[in-house]
């Protein structure tokens, strides 16, 4: 009876303690119910127009890679989850009736009826054999009207050294890595079996990108890239440890075919709010050099946050100010230590007219918990997508929740 | 009453083992770890989920010396599963650190975030480098 009470008293405890660490803050009006959790490494998601959730995995879960989530009776929680699909990776999506899923090599998908997929087992292979070296593996993709997917093809490297992430290695000029990676390709949605030969380099000079989305509004691809690491470690001379924390911006780039934004090259600093010379190249935060003609990026934020998603909003459910505007999912810093981390959260930019027309605000915060660090946060903002209701749904790839969220007017 | 006793017992041996630990050498390593691991691995040795891997107790840094002295000198950069995970980032070769700055980051890092384990000294590392450049 005694130890059933402490037992008990144990348990309520545990039960506000977790409850505490884990409360979303957002604007008011806004509410959100958990969706579904534990899936997990859950990354990029989509949502049927009948509401099923589809997300994808970067760790198999009961031997799956994708989850369908459905929420029969409509309380905002999923209840029932089916898994298929038996490899990991990243991206998701829905386009002109087939589900699409990424691994680290390519892209497979799925014909789909009445918002169901036909047959879980019948994957069809569109792309494959695109450059896999574990760093920045990861493929996100999007498709535009035309027919076309987008896939990101990070550069397996931080700033293309002859010896990645060595102090005092000299950047490669030309950077061979931007042949086969550092770029968005685009391939047909329906041709099977697609690669480098077939497939065009839509955009360069993009280190890694994890969060991009068409515009459907000005029809145009936008990204957001995670800018190098290692400013402050390597060229101590260059910046101080707090300038290293906030150097370089994360940044997002409106691309058109052929752009370049400049990686390796070039970074873009928060100090000096212009796109410089890397000092792998011999910058020495001045010298703007080639710089001067690479794709200029249409907002900056500080460093490291890792933007992991980004979601044009075109749903009626939030307020007018949302329409049209953008929302990133930060994963969250690890490359400010020992200085405080940063993200860990959902930010809204306001857009115009496909550009940003005012400053970007923290939209929800609190995923990671007591501790904002990369270890020891609870959750971690992965990915985003639209439900046909237009609510927001968030992933987190620290233990798989996902959340609904909703306004109410 | 045993038990406090076993408690205290095995608190004063813990003790014993860590004062075996030169106090000069941990600062050292201290100041090694700061300026070439702690961005990746971070200040508490915990790293970063799929990309830095843990220097807790893994098999790594508490196991054989001459593979952990391989490590720093050569980077890491294989697919191998640490506790149970993958990691993706690259660590690049620290064979500019002298003999006694790797010999006190590993004493540091084996001594450090909850990890117990001997002393890496000097002459080890210097048998290692030798090692590896022939
Ligand atoms: C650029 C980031 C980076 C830096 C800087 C770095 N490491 Fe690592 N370290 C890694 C990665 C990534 C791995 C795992 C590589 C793999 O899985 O192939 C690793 C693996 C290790 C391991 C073996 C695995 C384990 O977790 O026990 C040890 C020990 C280690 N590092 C110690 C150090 C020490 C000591 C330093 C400083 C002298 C250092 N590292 C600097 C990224 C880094």
């Amino acid at each position: 009876m005694k130890k059933n009470s402490i037992a008990l008293l144990i348990g309520l405890f545990a039960f506000f303690h977790l409850s505490a660490q884990v409360s979303i803050k957002m604007p008011e009006g806004f509410t959100y119910s958990i969706f579904a959790d534990s899936l997990g490494r859950a990354r990029h998601l989509v949502v049927s127009e009948k509401g099923d959730v589809f997300v994808k995995l970067e760790k198999l879960k009961n031997g799956n890679g994708i989850y369908q989530l459905k929420d029969q009776n409509g309380d905002g929680v999923a209840d029932s989850y089916k898994g298929f699909g038996n490899y990991t990776g990243t991206g998701i999506g829905i386009n002109n009736g087939f589900l699409y899923a990424s691994s680290d090599e390519g892209v497979y998908r799925y014909k789909m009826t009445n918002n169901e997929v036909d047959d879980v087992n019948a994957a069809e292979k569109v792309v494959t054999g695109l450059v896999n070296k574990n760093q920045h593996a990861s493929k996100s993709i999007t498709f535009d009207k035309q027919g076309n997917i987008y896939v990101n093809i990070g550069a397996p490297s931080n700033a293309c050294q002859v010896q990645d992430r060595r102090k005092g290695s000299p950047g490669m000029m030309p950077c061979p890595i931007l042949d086969s990676a550092g770029g968005i390709w685009k391939f047909k949605n329906d041709v099977p079996l697609q690669s480098y030969n077939n497939g065009t380099k839509y955009a360069t000079g993009l280190r890694n990108v994890v969060g991009l989305d068409w515009n459907k509004e000005v029809n145009d691809l936008y990204v957001m890239q995670h800018g190098r690491d290692m400013l402050f470690q390597f060229y101590p001379d260059l910046f101080t440890q707090q300038e290293g924390a906030v150097n370089p911006a994360e940044e997002m780039f409106r691309l058109k075919q052929g752009s370049d934004a400049g990686w390796p090259y070039c970074y873009f600093d928060n100090g000096k709010k212009q796109k410089l010379l890397n000092p792998e190249y011999g910058g020495d935060r001045n010298k703007i050099d080639i710089c001067a003609d690479k794709t200029k990026s249409i907002i900056q934020f500080p460093g490291h946050m890792a933007p992991n998603a980004l979601l044009f909003y075109t749903g009626t459910m939030f307020p007018a100010k949302y329409k049209n505007g953008a929302f990133i999912a930060f994963h969250g810093s690890w490359n400010r230590s020992p200085e405080p981390q940063e993200g860990y959260f959902l930010v809204f930019v306001p857009f115009k007219d496909g550009m940003p027309s005012g400053d970007w605000e923290i939209f929800a915060d609190g995923f990671a918990g007591d501790k904002k660090q990369p270890g020891a946060a609870t959750y971690r903002p992965t990915g985003l997508a639209q439900g046909p209701d237009g609510s927001l749904y968030v992933s987190d790839d620290q233990k798989g929740r996902i959340w609904k969220i909703s306004y109410n007017k | 009453m045993r038990f406090i006793f076993l408690l205290l017992l095995s608190f004063s041996v813990i003790n014993a083992q860590s004062q075996a630990i030169n106090k000069q050498i941990m600062s050292t390593g201290k100041d090694v770890f700061s300026l070439y691991c702690l961005a990746c691995h971070q200040e508490d040795g915990t790293g970063v989920p799929n990309l830095n891997p843990p220097l807790v107790k893994t098999s790594y840094v508490l196991g054989d010396k001459k593979k952990l002295i391989g490590i720093v000198l050569n980077g890491f950069q294989e697919k191998v599963e640490i506790n149970g995970e993958f990691y993706s980032n690259v660590m690049a070769p620290h064979d500019f650190l002298t003999d006694i700055e790797v010999a006190s980051v590993l004493t540091y890092i084996r001594n450090s975030f909850g990890n117990k384990a001997s002393a890496v000294t000097a002459a080890e590392v210097k048998i290692a480098r030798k090692a590896i450049n022939n």
